[in-house]
């Protein structure tokens, strides 16, 4: 049963630049070989003046070294280009041969050494976009998920061939997307968006496209191009290399200058700023600052640097959630943020779903009634500020200020790297906030959250772990009890909208009944174990209290419980 | 380094010609140019033609304004020194005038209290950090600047302005303007120290005045040092205990602006908020003292918000409650000292243990 959406207006965006050439993404990569070489250079010298003496720089060469080594030793994947052993085993020798030799010698050799780690870290990260490719699986897409929507809904002979639904019915995008469009021609964009499932960062890319923006640029987790069929849309797609394996300084370094860089060549960027996907499914509460703080220098070097005249150009900062009923991922997520709750253990890298697991998601998503929603935010300046339809920042009394101000001391943008520590705390804030507000509430949010603190409030005394090895006879909700709290709930969230703190779909409102059906129907829906379900009595039981957690989490920071 | 001299030579703004701020406007004078900006032109007028306030001669660098708009135009860094009560409709005032550059450090110990449509602070009963704020948030809450501090230690005005050795700390998450307002202040009489728990340092020196008044009510019933350095202690644990409620770590309540300044006013005459326990203690009505002095004991709008934030917060706190009980519900200084001196309490300091911050 479908309970009626409100008429999608979703419509089709012409594109802000028409030809690709224009695009910041295909310039960046049509100098591809200068870019990787800039920043190869510029990590390098950062690296330098942060290893002053020669003992320094030689263990820092030394300490990577081995630690690509022992990577190689234990834990070697697919992408791994196939020289990378003959690569590091030249470097150990070079390094091993150093030791004898006199101070500047060592100095030089150690700089050339880390000039080549940084080069080839540069060249793993850089992306490869590729014009042709780009509008290639464009048109695979577009053409498969059409052929996949309507072969699966309506049901006649000949259905696979028509256009009856197309992406815009099953994904709705909301929020300030015209604010979007303009800012995209106006400024660099850097997108921020929530991180709950790998399907993430494919999605973006079909928004992005959908709504007539040029490529995105993002950086992608090295895992994920393991898999060939991801592995071919990101290379198309403008993405970049990042592997979280490696951790050593030259790496992160070169990293940190690739984006920002990238950020200050004007490469509209998606960051995910959670790093990792929530594991707990809850929205993102500490952000990695290291992006965001890349985005506040790339927007102070962009006040120094350009030349006095010239219009600086401003970078935006623009906050997105995603919105599911479902996570393909959420069962083994939230495993694992329980037992590193449990245990504090390290928890390595793992993706258990390959090109097959995709595809068949895909079907079923497409054949059972699950929608997705995209909130797009207002855009911000790197301050936090919000900034207006010509990307003017304002203040809190709707007054334009200068963004550059935020950098002058003493009349002049100065470089003070503890006052930008201190900005990106706040912009990290600031965009918490924002996706707490743009969240949009599904009814399949409120049904999972309202159980699972129904029980909490029945069994006062055990905490989450007990909670969650409840006896069988204990998991049963009377009806009559959900409803009324789901009622409750819905009534604060609904309070909570007018006051700008949440925002919810449209399903959420009119009879509750159809709502709480809608919301059962849809929680966790392609789950082998449903999180929620009603029995033969009608009441509310669980067939997976974890899986159920976790999506109770998506409404975790309300205060919400308070109405239970 | 032109434009470098260029700027040294903007002058200061001192915002509130009070006593504090007449020091702190002499203090500044010594390095630069000092705006000191009055709310009424009487005044502005009179210092300017006498060369003097509140009894304190004031350097001739130092030139008093009315013009709020010229002050933030001319001056890049600003000192709001300026009651509690009226701290947030200035900001309101100032806020058109401000931009990111400028860098505000403020010199108000006191909450700013907003309450619910209808309540006033008498009849609400209990307080939270949602409507309880201290004077760097209401800067950041009305205005455009972010780079702010405070100014807070034993600043008794009159020993300031006699040249006494002193100190101060200015919290910032800044380095940048704790490294400004050093530069402006400091002297051979005067050290300034860092620390970056804006919030925890203004608790201290808000929280302080609580005891300040406590102290001047045990002076005035005559009694010696043994039941003062009671109280100072105590007192102490007190604070540590609001101010982690309230947001502060423990370690701003060690230095000079917590232990430093709860010390100095609790033994000297010259704070208002002593003056107030003292005169509690010898019999006069809170009411009748109130009217006979001019400046605002800040320690009176505190007692209230702190007793209140600690019934919120479950915070055991029996000074300020019993204290409350003697400003606002006639009891007397004599019931109260009985009653602490019952309070069943063995432990004597159990917070540094425990504390994680």
């Amino acid at each position: 049963m479908e309970v009626a959406e409100k008429k999608n207006k979703n419509k089709r965006y012409k594109p802000i630049l028409e030809a690709i050439p224009d695009w910041p993404v295909y310039q960046l990569s049509k100098n591809r070989k200068e870019f990787i070489e800039e920043v190869a250079q510029k990590a390098f010298q950062e690296i330098r003046k942060n290893r002053p003496t020669t003992k320094q720089l030689v263990d820092e060469v030394e300490a990577t070294v081995y630690r690509e080594q022992q990577r190689m030793k234990r834990n070697r994947w697919r992408v791994d280009p196939a020289d990378e052993p003959r690569f590091w085993g030249d470097l150990k020798e070079e390094l091993v041969a150093l030791t004898a030799k006199p101070v500047e010698e060592q100095q030089l050799k150690a700089e050339e050494l880390l000039y080549r780690i940084v080069s080839r870290y540069a060249g793993e990260i850089a992306g490869n976009f590729k014009p042709n490719s780009y509008r290639l699986t464009r048109e695979i897409v577009k053409f498969w998920f059409a052929r996949l929507l309507n072969g699966a809904r309506v049901k006649k002979f000949g259905a696979f061939f028509r256009n009856r639904y197309t992406l815009r019915d099953k994904i709705q995008i909301v929020g300030k997307v015209k604010q979007l469009r303009t800012l995209a021609k106006e400024g660099t964009v850097v997108m921020v968006p929530t991180h709950f499932s790998n399907l993430d960062s494919i999605l973006i890319g079909w928004i992005i496209h959908s709504l007539g923006l040029p490529a995105f640029i993002y950086g992608a987790g090295l895992n994920l191009f393991n898999i060939k069929i991801f592995a071919y849309f990101m290379n198309s797609l403008g993405a970049y290399k990042v592997d979280r394996r490696k951790k050593n300084v030259p790496y992160l370094e070169t990293l940190k200058f690739y984006s920002m860089s990238a950020v200050q060549k004007g490469a509209h960027s998606i960051f995910f700023p959670g790093g990792t996907r929530s594991r707990s499914g809850a929205i993102e509460n500490h952000l990695k600052l290291g992006l965001l703080s890349s985005t506040i220098e790339a927007q102070r070097n962009l006040y120094m640097e350009t030349p006095e005249g010239q219009p600086v150009r401003k970078i935006f900062i623009v906050p997105v959630t995603l919105n599911y009923h479902f996570v393909l991922e959420a069962p083994d997520l939230i495993d694992e943020y329980l037992s590193a709750k449990g245990r504090d253990r390290y928890l390595p890298e793992q993706d258990k779903y390959g090109s097959w697991q995709l595809i068949q998601f895909l079907f079923k998503f497409f054949t059972k009634g699950s929608n997705i929603s995209v909130s797009i935010g207002r855009g911000l300046d790197v301050m936090g500020n919000y900034v207006d339809d010509v990307g003017q920042s304002l203040d809190a009394q709707g007054r334009v200020i200068e963004t550059r101000d935020y950098f002058v001391s003493q009349g002049e943008v100065t470089i003070d790297k503890q006052r930008e520590d201190e900005y990106t705390r706040m912009l990290s804030q600031k965009i918490v906030t924002e996706y707490h507000s743009i969240n949009r509430v599904f009814a399949s949010h409120l049904v999972a959250f309202v159980a699972f603190e129904m029980w909490q409030k029945k069994h006062p005394k055990l905490d989450l772990f007990g909670l969650l090895r409840l006896p069988e006879e204990d998991q049963v909700l009377l009806y009559e009890e959900f409803r009324a709290a789901c009622k409750r709930v819905r009534k604060q969230i609904y309070h909570l909208k007018s006051e700008g703190k949440v925002y919810h779909a449209t399903h959420l409102k009119g009879n509750i009944d159809l709502v709480i059906r809608l919301g059962l129907e849809n929680v966790g829906i392609f789950h082998l174990k449903r999180p929620l379900l009603m029995n033969k009595e009608g009441n509310i039981i669980t067939r997976d209290f974890n899986t159920l957690y976790y999506y109770h989490n998506r409404l975790d920071g309300y205060e919400l419980e308070k109405f239970i | 380094m032109s434009s470098k001299s260029l700027s040294d030579d903007k002058p200061i703004g001192v915002i509130g010609a009070g006593n504090f701020g007449s020091v702190v406007a002499n203090l500044l004078a010594r390095q630069r140019n000092v705006l000191l900006y009055a709310r009424d032109p009487r005044v502005v007028e009179r210092i300017n033609a006498t060369r003097e306030n509140r009894g304190h001669a004031l350097d001739p660098r130092v030139i008093a304004t009315n013009d709020l708009a010229m002050v933030a135009d001319r001056c890049e860094v600003l000192f709001p020194i300026v009651p509690s009560a009226h701290f947030r409709s200035l900001m309101r005032q100032l806020s058109p005038w401000l931009h990111p550059y400028h860098i505000l450090i403020h010199g108000t110990k006191g909450f700013d209290v907003t309450l619910p449509d209808g309540q006033t602070i008498d009849s609400i009963d209990k307080l939270d950090r949602s409507m309880v704020k201290t004077m760097s948030e209401v800067i950041q809450e009305e205005t455009v600047a972010v780079r702010v501090g405070c100014l807070a230690g034993p600043n008794l005005s009159r020993e300031l302005a006699e040249g006494h050795p002193g100190a101060t700390v200015i919290a910032s998450h800044f380095n940048e303007v704790f490294n400004i307002g050093k530069r402006l202040l400091r002297n051979e009489h005067f050290q300034v120290y860092g620390n970056n728990d804006i919030v925890g340092v203004e608790l201290a020196g808000v929280l302080k005045n609580v005891i300040a008044i406590a102290a001047g009510a045990l002076n005035g019933m005559g009694y010696g040092e043994n039941a003062r350095g009671l109280l100072v202690s105590r007192g102490m644990v007190e604070m540590v205990y609001l101010g982690r409620a309230l947001g502060g770590n423990t370690k701003a309540f060690l230095g000079v602006a917590g232990v430093g300044d709860l010390v100095t006013t609790c033994n000297s005459s010259l704070s208002r908020n002593f003056t107030v326990g003292h005169r509690l203690a010898k019999g006069e009505r809170l009411s009748d003292i109130l009217q006979s002095t001019d400046e605002i004991a800040e320690g009176i709008n505190t007692v209230k918000v702190a007793k209140k934030c600690a019934d919120q917060y479950k915070v055991r706190a029996p000074i300020t409650k019993t204290l409350y009980q003697v400003l606002f519900e006639d009891m007397t200084v004599k019931k109260a000292l009985e009653y602490l001196m019952r309070y069943p309490l063995n432990v004597d300091i159990d917070f540094l243990s425990e504390d994680h911050d």
